[in-house]
């Protein structure tokens, strides 16, 4: 079977391509090329994987080293996987291309280009390893090789703000790491198996308050890591600092394996276990402050990623309506999230090189000075405020219809759960919630819209409005930097993103549809289990 | 499942004390919490195997059920090899950060006293000695002159 073969390439390659780029690490160029070549490979062999199993419609399973199922690792890919790889794919070759133009053009400047490619190739393997984990043992190395990875990058070049802004981001994923290693040694404890798929069945047979303890334990652990609300205050402290491309990486990717990591822990693995009540008020929670949080922010990074923050909060919405409804459109929206998300930091970085900064309070006049940055700026901004007819706008559509299916009970909700016992009045005030946070996204990205692109230059001296009154600077003051070109690499890598997400949503029908099939796979955990273990489980 | 009653209390010790060491703010403390937590995480994995048996190999006369489980034995290999690479970059962060507080701000005050500025470069003599720290020692403190003269 040829798409069984393919599999395990998607983490060989870049790990590989890791080795190859540490050792041409004198010659740049080439070096260039492997980075980018195997991001490219491993999107084509995703893209066959997600047309493979689409058509087929459950799966592929891998079984490495000849080990059977509960025992060895297995490496299992449903739709949901397909989807995450190929969308994680493009992104991660976006953002290289674009980091390969801003290297270019800062020779020798702040990051030591050497590491940065085989880093980011680790990277992507962690990441791609932890969306093709059929075991938890392995989803916690793929966790961790992604985590490690990044914080090489986030403390590339270690000047004394990554520094700092990078010990927080350790130390709380160190945290969050052991949770998760306890977690596993736990479930291995009470069931004897780490394997997804064996986990799905044995689990069931455990008394509720068992499973209720294990879930928790392992949801704080995937909560650390989605930026959720309690667990979230870490996030805008520590990605603003780094480089561009690193931050639009991590905050396009990294917290979507966290939310990757939920949704199966809600679907296949405490599918017979119910906290949708507690992820419905956590979601609800993380939107709302998460979207305060933004209102205040002066600086674009840090209103970005708080507006990052609170739209994690619509994806925990989608998994805990637990509908196939909710389902799709929580797949729907990680996907738009992922490109929006990475899009409007990439947008930033060229913001910053052409304007010199990132503060509201001194940017100006960029519409005149750049309308092409302005374009690229004005559609990803509008499609994560939800603006018709982007895909922000569908995403948020299909959550809310989701959710108004389900309290109104014309949407059987809870198969997966033992029922589901959200009240109906929760799912409406969290459906309210999102409106709002739709609506307050918008309005602090038309702020800054304002402020930046709108205003002349020369109103920026003495300028006074009662928008600006209550936004607060960032914590370093907001570095100015000169300006500097913006390379037509960059701008082109922006471009290709924007472009993506605009697709996105021109072929959100068949988009919906995919997600759709993925969502009715996961509403069936037995297809997942039957996918690792073809002839039953003992 | 059985487990000894000895390894329970050391995985207890080492988590409580762990945790508490971890609570101060000093990174070096955080690196100790770490370990300390890290390798209590490892007991209880291994805990987790339930009684111990004999050698989990499989071979002629060796029955299946004596055997000890092999397999959290595996997660315990793997997860002190994750724990000693991060750890080393714990470290290796740790000592920049440290070097950063010593120097950063020394730096800023070059200009205002050449007493300090000798201080600074004392210190980085007694710290590293290799003509490529000296150097990038230099690059530090020129960077942070520039950040000092230029507000």
């Amino acid at each position: 079977m040829t798409s069984a073969a393919l599999v395990p390439l998607v983490v060989l390659l870049p790990l590989l391509g890791a080795a190859a780029a540490l050792i041409l690490g004198r010659h740049r160029r080439v070096q260039m090329l492997v980075s980018t070549g195997v991001l490219t490979a491993v999107a084509v062999i995703a893209a066959t994987l997600l047309f493979e199993i689409d058509r087929s419609g459950t799966g592929v399973a891998v079984t490495l080293g000849a080990w059977p199922a509960p025992y060895g690792i297995v490496l299992a890919v449903d739709r949901l996987s397909a989807i995450m790889l190929i969308i994680s794919a493009l992104m991660l070759l976006g953002v290289l291309v674009y980091a390969v133009g801003q290297g270019v053009a800062d020779r020798h400047r702040e990051t030591p280009v050497s590491i940065f490619h085989p880093t980011y190739l680790i990277l992507s393997a962690g990441v791609f390893n932890a969306f093709i984990a059929g075991d938890l043992f392995n989803l916690y190395v793929g966790f961790e090789v992604l985590l490690s990875a990044s914080y090489v990058l986030l403390t590339l070049g270690g000047t004394g703000e990554r520094i700092r802004a990078g010990v927080t981001y350790i130390v709380v994923s160190l945290m969050s790491s052991l949770f998760f290693l306890s977690a596993i040694a736990l479930i291995y404890g009470a069931t004897g198996t780490a394997n997804i798929a064996h986990l799905s069945v044995r689990l069931a047979e455990l008394p509720q308050e068992v499973q209720l303890i294990l879930h928790l334990v392992l949801l704080i652990a995937f909560g650390i890591k989605a930026a959720v609300f309690p667990l979230s205050f870490w996030l805008p402290d520590s990605y603003p600092t780094a480089p561009a491309p690193v931050t639009a990486v991590f905050a396009g990717l990294l917290t979507k394996v966290g939310v990757y990591a939920i949704i199966r822990t809600e679907t296949v693995i405490f599918a017979e276990n119910d906290l949708t009540v507690l992820l419905m008020v956590v979601g609800g929670l993380t939107m709302v402050i998460g979207i305060l949080g933004a209102l205040t922010q002066a600086d674009i990074k840090r209103l970005l990623s708080f507006t990052l923050v609170s739209h994690i909060g619509y994806m925990i919405f989608g998994i805990a309506l637990s509908s196939v409804l909710g389902l799709t459109a929580t797949v729907y929206y990680v996907v738009h999230h992922i490109t929006v998300q990475t899009t409007l930091f990439l947008t930033t970085g060229l913001i910053e090189r052409f304007g010199g900064s990132t503060s509201i309070n001194r940017l100006a006049g960029l519409l005149a000075a750049s309308p092409y940055l302005a374009i690229l700026f004005f559609i990803p901004a509008l499609n994560l405020g939800g603006i018709p007819p982007f895909s922000g706008f569908l995403g948020k559509v299909g959550l809310f219809v989701a959710g108004a299916d389900v309290a109104s009970g014309t949407d059987a909700a809870g198969e997966i759960g033992s029922g589901s016992s959200v009240p109906a009045w929760l799912i409406w005030a969290v459906i309210a919630a999102g409106a709002l946070t739709s609506l307050i996204t918008l309005y602090a990205l038309t702020r800054f819209w304002n402020m930046a692109f709108w205003r002349g230059r020369d109103e920026l001296e003495g300028y006074d409005s009662a928008l600006l009154s209550s936004v607060q600077e960032a914590p370093d003051g907001g570095v100015v930097t000169a300006t500097r070109t913006t390379p037509w690499l960059m701008v082109g890598a922006t471009t290709g993103m924007v472009v993506l997400t605009l697709l996105l949503t021109v072929f959100a029908g068949p988009l919906f549809n995919l997600a759709g099939r993925a969502a009715e796979n996961l509403r069936e955990p037995s297809v997942y289990v039957s996918l690792v273990f073809p002839g039953g489980v003992e | 499942m059985t487990a000894s009653l000895t390894l329970v209390l050391v995985m207890a010790v080492l988590f409580g004390s762990g945790v508490a060491v971890m609570m101060e703010r000093s990174l070096t403390r955080i690196v100790i919490g770490f370990l300390l937590v890290g390798n209590g995480v490892n007991l209880l994995i291994y805990l987790m195997s339930g009684a111990p048996g004999i050698g989990p190999i499989l071979g002629e006369g060796v029955d299946e059920s004596e055997i000890t489980d092999p397999l959290p034995q595996v997660f315990i290999l793997t997860a002190i090899v994750i724990n000693l690479g991060l750890t080393a970059f714990l470290l290796a962060l740790l000592y920049r950060s440290w070097w950063l507080a010593q120097l950063g701000t020394m730096g800023d005050l070059v200009d205002d006293s050449a007493e300090l500025a000798e201080d600074a470069e004392e210190t980085a003599g007694l710290i590293r000695s290799s003509a490529d720290d000296d150097r990038a020692v230099h690059e530090l403190l020129e960077t942070s002159d520039e950040r000092g003269t230029s507000p």
